[in-house]
């Protein structure tokens, strides 16, 4: 081993790991994806014909498909779609519910505050973070390019 | 005088400790394994009636050291030491195992290397004269070991190809000065060794350096050479780092290409969907006290090399910009004394 420096080492081991199966997960994903997708629609298109106004479709549609990716995580589905869809599970505000809802349960055996409370946002919290920091970085640039208007 | 050291990093047992009993509980996915028949125990359901993950792996390797003792047909009165560790963060699953057992103990981190570490040091203090008997286990648990260095169980995210899959288990072996084999007559300890492998999901790489140092150490301070061996097999390599292991060693002018296997590799199927194999404590501990050992009773094997191999990763050293140090300790077990 010590004719081999590190940087050798490293790049020689890389070599050694299974390359990804890129185009299987691309295809995946955009199956899973565009199912996850699509079921939102059906929602979408289900409350708009029931009456509802432009916003409040846009916050029911939300709020089921929360309740979906919330659900078939408790009952320990939404991690077989996720290994399968990948970034087709991630995206989708079913996986938003998948990252909240898994920690909450895994957790729940150190308590309700410091188990569940504090664990809630461990994979979310910094795409809140920056999700809501970004938007509040465009949201400043918009009013210095545009004067509100 | 050290009158028993050898070489750089290697003892010679003058008065080889023997093995004389073990025991291996594993759970639902081990047990569904190719390993399976070698298993004294096997659990339907991880978490073994207990609340929680760890309280579960705590159980599991309480079980394991009390069925050893009783398998060599002693009691935990005549055991003058139990050495334990795990991977967990202050070894919970080992001093909560210890809690109730009564046992002088000493509790060990080694992270995957435990196995080896704790029989290196149960020699040792059997052949200086300290100990009678004693008592060396491990344990890992996949889902307590998930939540403390991965992601929730829960959680939908794709694991990479080189990322190995942590054992649920314990393995537990009960070393005597009376016995009548197979012993442990040498034991060379491993140094840290890091090439900066950065990656968590790659441990195979990150471990296969130290492997490969302590491989060479032992054959230089031993004089033994592979054919020397029935059967020469790391802890939890997996296929990335036996791969790295088996070519590097021939680089090195050893070919090991029949002898070598790793723990990690053989604990699991192909098909079960574990990628580069098995991890964890618990890797080393049942393929050596269930295959092992026992196939060295049936007579398959006389004489073995046995290198747990840890990966020492944490992830708060890691996320702030630290590689992952390896370390790999090794023992030879052998039917006969000398």
């Amino acid at each position: 081993m010590e004719n081999m420096n590190k940087k050798d080492y490293q790049k020689y081991a890389e070599k050694k790991i299974p390359k990804p199966t890129y185009l299987k997960n691309i295809i995946l994903a955009f199956l899973v994806g565009g199912a996850i997708c699509t079921v939102g629609q059906m929602v979408r298109a289900w409350l708009t014909k029931n009456g509802l106004d432009e916003k409040s479709v846009a916050s029911g549609t939300a709020i089921i498909m929360v309740f979906i990716g919330s659900f078939l995580t408790g009952l320990g589905v939404y991690d077989k779609i996720g290994k399968v869809g990948g970034a087709g599970a991630a995206v989708p505000i079913t996986g938003f519910a998948n990252a909240i809802v898994s920690p909450a349960m895994e957790f729940k055996t150190e308590g309700l505050i410091f188990g569940v409370a504090a664990k809630l946002f461990t994979i979310a919290g910094p795409v809140l973070v920056y999700g809501v920091g970004s938007s509040i970085v465009v949201g400043i640039l918009h009013l210095l390019f545009t004067r509100g208007r | 005088m050290a009158i028993k050291r050898i070489g750089s990093q290697t003892v010679k047992f003058q008065n080889p400790p023997s093995i004389i009993s073990t025991y291996t509980i594993v759970g639902p996915k081990e047990g569904e394994g190719p390993l399976k028949d070698y298993f004294d125990m096997i659990l339907e359901d991880d978490m073994w009636g207990q609340e929680s993950f760890e309280k579960s792996e705590a159980k599991i390797q309480e079980e394991a050291i009390k069925a050893a003792i009783s398998n060599g047909k002693l009691t935990n009165q005549d055991m003058d030491y139990l050495l334990a560790g795990d991977l967990l963060n202050q070894i919970v699953s080992s001093t909560y195992s210890a809690r109730s057992l009564s046992i002088p103990y000493y509790g060990l981190f080694g992270a995957c290397s435990t196995m080896t570490e704790s029989l290196s040091l149960g020699a040792m203090l059997i052949d200086g004269g300290f100990a009678d008997n004693l008592v060396c286990a491990t344990s890992s648990h996949f889902s307590s070991a998930e939540r403390q260095f991965r992601f929730p169980l829960e959680y939908g995210n794709q694991r990479k190809f080189s990322a190995q899959w942590t054992v649920t288990g314990s393995g537990a072996t009960v070393l005597s000065a009376n016995g009548n084999g197979p012993y442990i007559t040498y034991a060379t300890t491993g140094k840290i060794i890091d090439m900066g492998v950065k990656e968590a999901d790659n441990m195979g790489a990150a471990m296969a350096p130290a492997a490969i140092d302590t491989l060479l150490t032992h054959f230089k301070d031993t004089g033994y050479s592979p054919k020397d061996y029935d059967l020469i097999v790391s802890g939890d390599l997996g296929k990335v780092g036996k791969a790295i292991v088996l070519e590097l060693m021939k680089k090195e002018g050893y070919d090991l290409t029949d002898i070598y296997t790793d723990c990690g590799v053989e604990v699991f199927d192909i098909q079960q969907d574990t990628h580069a194999g098995g991890s964890g404590c618990g890797c080393a501990a049942v393929v050596l006290n269930g295959y092992i050992y026992k196939e060295m009773m049936k007579g398959k094997f006389s004489r073995v090399l046995v290198m747990a191999t840890g990966a020492l990763h944490s992830p708060t050293m890691n996320q702030q910009g630290e590689s992952i140090p390896g370390i790999a300790h090794a023992i030879t077990i052998d039917v006969n004394k000398d």
